[in-house]
């Protein structure tokens, strides 16, 4: 596959953005100890924009923000600070009522699609939720609508009356996002949507996902710990380290010439089944340091190869690097494409079979803990 | 600890001031006239008058709630119709009886306790020990004999179980006296023998629910991955059992035992009357047929004082046996 | 947007072998958890049996005035001719007979059979009101407190904390005759309907203590459960949470506790009139029949006999069902 073609598909930049966030953090007190208490800083000011139909990846390691993030944006999570426009309206503490015609426009999907659905409720009622919360009376009637939705997510639309448990987890995440789409919304935020599925129902689900932004011209925040989901799916992707982004930009620039050592590291432990053993593998030492107290300067500093004396006294800001739309937030910024770094073959040569022999999804990045035997063997 | 122990002094003190006031309006405050009840025979409206001004009835409700409550800390000065000055636990005084009630209290008060402790001692053994071993031999017909005996046990109820014991043991077989009280240090075998019936109604019936709860409890705690863990690294059967699900799987039923122990020591109504004992329980029944309103005011505060001196131990006790406890 | 070819295919492949995830089953209407666990409860013996015990029981209570014209005697009837010179009955075992099934009452000579069927009626009666008034109460305070939390909680809570410090039965007793003075005179009688209705109060309020527990517990671990978020995510006001997505989550354990509730509830109206503060002797009542008969105990022991077995039947009969229907709607659980 070439990036040109995708990069001549993307939808025009230059419109307005439908989200726009700015600065935002959400800090959640915790008590510690004797008689504390200290903030998690779980996001720490972000910046990034989502135009009409466009995809936007949110990735990073458990732990990092992501879901926070996710959870603010519909806001299911009250944001400590920052703000977040939708189509124009300042929607960051907006109640209940003045959020209604945009609960419209802005929808969820979440990760576990055992939990995300009222076990009490038939399939027929949990799809039509949202309209009925909302008060809207589709035309032909709520039941017509219920089953154009699950045709749309490609379940049989006679299976209304059903409960949940009588699903599969893949076909749940399908009622999940028939639930999503009922209100025809603009933009979903799908959190995880495909991380609790087996590897081959989750290439359905992302196919789906695919086939609705395309022909519903949605926008989506996509979040996933899985890189290979992502580069799938997404035009722009984000990366989050701790609670903050160290790089956002299109995606063949994010997987093909990544600045941040971060996300250096993060791609080169995707699993790669065309070479097996270390490889070009860039492996973090350390841990995540704790969002109770994280370093001061470059959050990533402790773990950085490249970290120096400014490192740890400035923190670096997300600046737009070699023109484009790539921002990166390094003080060391890394140049030229994964292979210069790695001493490997350009990860880009070996994306297109990752892809086809259906392993897109293996899931296998997760928090850069490397390949398991299970996925190598697929 | 020293942290979560003022916490829990404090709300265990302020949760007693509210059962206080709230005793204290019930009794004092609902009644059309709190002293109709407690006047003796023949009683004429000049008499009735003079105990109204003797109990302070006149005076508004917060000085008479602060009346009483200075009585019980430091002691005050009653009529000369009630005994002069009472001293520091002063409760007031009793028409009925004609002493201070905190005489009465005195004088009952190890009855119910001679009552309780064997009694819970008992129920605690022998439900438990059904439970466990009912637990570790489930499906056998030992286990099936504890399901019965326990759900025998809890419809069961505790008057008639005290009726047919003392059907068949004084009355029929004459094995045993009539159940009355004597001090455990006068003579503890008669002690034993005069409230043994009423240990064994009581124990029956809560040993009945003891051993259902623990019995639970110990299947949930076999069924958990640590003893899984346990017994996968090899160490021996009763090693397990005993160490560690014992005592995983013992800690509700302590809570509960505490709650029922604090409970029943605020008087075993039911088993005293039954077994005509003159407990706590049994004294306060008397007061309430008798409108003895400071009688059973002192009753209620007393029961009250037990419920949360137990559920505060239990907290300690928690708290001294697992430390995330103590951050709630 | 356009696929890659090559990646086209490859997912396409997986998109065909797909849909076969669930088995097809005939009809496409769904059986609801609530459905599954009727077929549970309805393959269980122990369940049918008690169910049916229970049954026959309310039966009896309700038609309490149809089998007294069968019978042929009332309640309050006494039959002083059929007792001795001190007031014990004749014939053996305290007078049963083919007129009195159960014997008559030493003393006042009631017939005892009849007294029992109208016992039932009251101690039912009370235990249903008490269960479905504290049932209310609980559900209500523990909704709002698991899932609005904060102060209105932690106040919540406290109430909870301190009524269960009230020794329940000693305040009962006490409570009472207060609450019977405050409406009725020294010397006025009491109507029996008053006392009932003096019983119930006082269960209500020292009785809801532990479904609000279960309830807040409950709902305070569906809160956080994405189902419960995406209604929110969905604008669904506090109307929708509570009563559509979470109380059809916790009507099973609530069913539960309600079913255990009601013998417990027999259990404290028959204490109460056995100690004689709950209902006045005219009211045909366990508690108070089996009271009386201690006093008979050595010369007439069928009489505490069937009141005793009457009550301990029902309370059986009751606490099986609940297990059995917990085993029904849970069917992890051991008990």
């Amino acid at each position: 596959m070439s990036p040109v073609e995708e990069a001549a598909a993307r939808p025009v930049t230059e419109t307005e953005p439908l989200l726009r966030v700015r600065g935002l953090t959400k800090h959640f007190p915790v008590r510690t100890g004797f008689r504390g208490r200290s903030l998690v800083r779980a996001v720490d000011g972000l910046d990034f924009d989502v135009r009409p139909g466009e995809t936007l990846g949110l990735v990073g390691e458990s732990g990092c923000g992501k879901t926070t993030t996710g959870r603010m944006l519909v806001r299911l999570l009250e944001p400590t600070a920052g703000t977040i426009e939708f189509d124009g309206r300042d929607i960051t503490h907006a109640g209940r009522r003045e959020l209604r015609p945009l609960r419209q426009d802005l929808q969820i999907i979440f990760q576990d699609p055992y939990a995300s659905l009222n076990p009490r409720h038939t399939v027929g009622r949990i799809i039509a939720m949202p309209l009925q919360v909302n008060g809207i009376e589709p035309p032909g009637g709520v039941k017509a609508r219920v089953q154009e939705l699950l045709e749309i997510v490609g379940l049989n639309p006679e299976h209304y009356n059903r409960y949940p448990h009588e699903f599969s987890g893949g076909q749940r995440q399908r009622i999940g996002i028939a639930r999503a789409l009922a209100l025809r919304p603009k933009l979903i935020v799908a959190d995880e949507p495909v991380s609790a599925l087996d590897v081959s129902i989750q290439a359905q689900v992302i196919n789906l996902l695919r086939e609705l932004q395309r022909d519903l011209g949605l926008a989506f925040v996509f979040i996933a710990h899985d890189l290979a989901v992502v580069r799938h799916f997404c035009q722009r992707v984000a990366v989050m380290y701790l609670g903050k982004i160290v790089e956002i930009g299109d995606r063949d620039d994010i997987y093909e010439r990544p600045q941040h050592p971060y996300t250096r590291a993060l791609l080169s432990a995707i699993p790669d089944v065309t070479r097996l053993g270390p490889g070009g593998r860039i492996r973090l030492a350390g841990d995540v340091p704790t969002p109770l107290d994280p370093p001061s300067g470059c959050r990533f500093r402790t773990r950085c190869w490249k970290a120096q004396d400014i490192c740890a006294t400035e923190e670096p800001a997300l600046v737009p690097r070699a023109g484009g739309g790539q921002a990166t937030a390094c003080h060391f910024p890394e140049s030229g494409p994964v292979a210069a770094a790695t001493g490997a073959p350009a990860v880009a040569d070996d994306a297109g079979p990752v892809a086809d022999d259906g392993t897109a999804g293996a899931g296998a990045a997760d928090g850069g803990s490397g390949t398991t035997v299970e996925e190598v063997s697929k | 600890m020293a942290r979560f122990l003022i916490k829990r002094i404090f709300s265990a003190t302020l949760t007693l001031f509210a059962v206080s006031v709230l005793t204290f309006l019930m009794f004092f405050a609902l009644p059309r006239d709190p002293v109709t009840g407690m006047c003796p025979k023949n009683c004429n409206p000049e008499r009735l008058e003079r105990v109204r001004e003797e109990l302070g009835l006149n005076d508004p409700l917060v000085a008479q709630y602060a009346g009483y409550m200075k009585g019980i800390f430091t002691g005050r000065d009653l009529g000369s119709a009630q005994g002069g000055h009472c001293d520091a636990p002063c409760l007031g005084w009793s028409y009925v009886t004609n002493e201070a009630v905190s005489d009465t209290i005195a004088r009952v008060l190890p009855v119910t306790l001679s009552i309780v402790i064997p009694a819970a001692v008992l129920w605690l053994l022998l439900g438990v020990g059904l439970g466990m071993v009912s637990a570790l031999r489930r499906g056998t017909w030992l286990d099936r004999l504890a399901i019965g005996f326990s759900l025998t046990g809890a419809s069961l109820q505790l008057y008639f179980v005290g009726a047919v014991l003392l059907l068949v043991f004084v009355y029929n077989l004459r094995l045993l006296p009539v159940p009355s009280y004597t001090s455990i240090f006068d003579n503890p075998l008669k002690w034993a023998s005069g409230l043994v019936l009423a240990w064994v109604a009581l124990a029956f019936l809560f040993s009945a629910i003891y051993a259902r709860l623990s019995r639970a409890q110990m299947l949930e705690t076999l069924s958990e991955d640590f003893v899984r863990t346990a017994r996968a690294k090899g160490l021996a059967k009763p090693k397990v059992y005993g160490r560690h699900a014992l005592r995983a799987a013992i800690t509700p039923v302590v809570t509960i035992a505490g709650l029922d122990v604090g409970g029943a020591l605020g008087g075993t109504v039911i088993t005293e009357t039954t077994f005509g004992i003159q407990g706590l329980g049994r004294t306060a029944v008397d007061a309430v047929r008798a409108g003895d309103l400071p009688t059973i005011m002192a009753t209620v505060l007393i029961a009250a004082v037990f419920v949360v001196l137990a559920n505060m131990l239990v907290d300690l006790l928690y708290a001294a046996i697992d430390p995330r406890v103590r951050l709630r | 947007m356009s696929l890659s070819p090559v990646e086209g295919v490859a997912l396409a492949e997986i998109e065909s072998g797909g849909d076969a995830e669930a088995p097809e089953r005939k009809g496409v209407v769904g059986r609801s958890p609530g459905q599954l666990a009727w077929a549970r409860l309805r393959r269980d013996r122990t369940a049918m049996v008690s169910g049916g015990m229970l049954v026959l029981f309310m039966v009896l209570a309700l038609a309490a005035p149809l089998i007294q014209m069968v019978y042929g005697i009332g309640p309050r009837e006494q039959f002083q001719h059929l007792l001795d010179g001190f007031g014990m009955p004749l014939g053996y075992a305290g007078g049963v007979s083919g007129d009195h099934w159960f014997g008559l009452e030493p003393g006042l000579g009631r017939d005892i059979f009849i007294r029992l069927i109208y016992g039932l009626r009251t101690s039912l009666f009370i235990a249903f009101a008490a269960a479905v008034i504290t049932a209310t109460i609980g559900i209500v305070l523990g909704t709002l407190a698991g899932y609005l939390g904060g102060w209105l909680d932690a106040v919540i809570n406290w109430i909870t904390d301190l009524t269960l410090a009230m020794p329940f039965l000693v305040i009962a007793l006490a409570l009472t005759p207060t609450l019977v003075l405050r409406f009725y005179g020294e010397r006025e009688a009491v109507s029996p309907a008053f006392g009932v209705g003096v019983l119930i109060a006082v269960f209500a309020i020292f009785g809801w203590t532990s479904t609000a527990r279960l309830v807040r517990g409950q709902v305070i671990a569906l809160r956080e459960r994405e189902f419960v978020e995406a209604a929110r995510a969905s604008g669904a006001g506090l109307g929708h949470m509570l009563f559509r997505q979470l109380l059809p989550n916790i009507w099973a354990p609530i069913l539960v506790s309600f079913s255990l509730a009601v013998p417990q509830f027999i259990t404290s109206e028959a204490a109460l009139s056995f100690i004689g503060v709950g209902l006045s002797d005219e009211t045909p009542s366990f508690g108070r029949m089996i009271y009386r008969s201690l006093d008979y105990l050595q010369t007439d022991p069928a009489y505490v006999f069937f009141p005793g077995v009457m009550i301990f039947a029902l309370v059986f009969a009751f606490n099986l069902f609940g297990d059995a229907l917990r085993d029904a709607l849970d069917p992890k659980s051991s008990r």
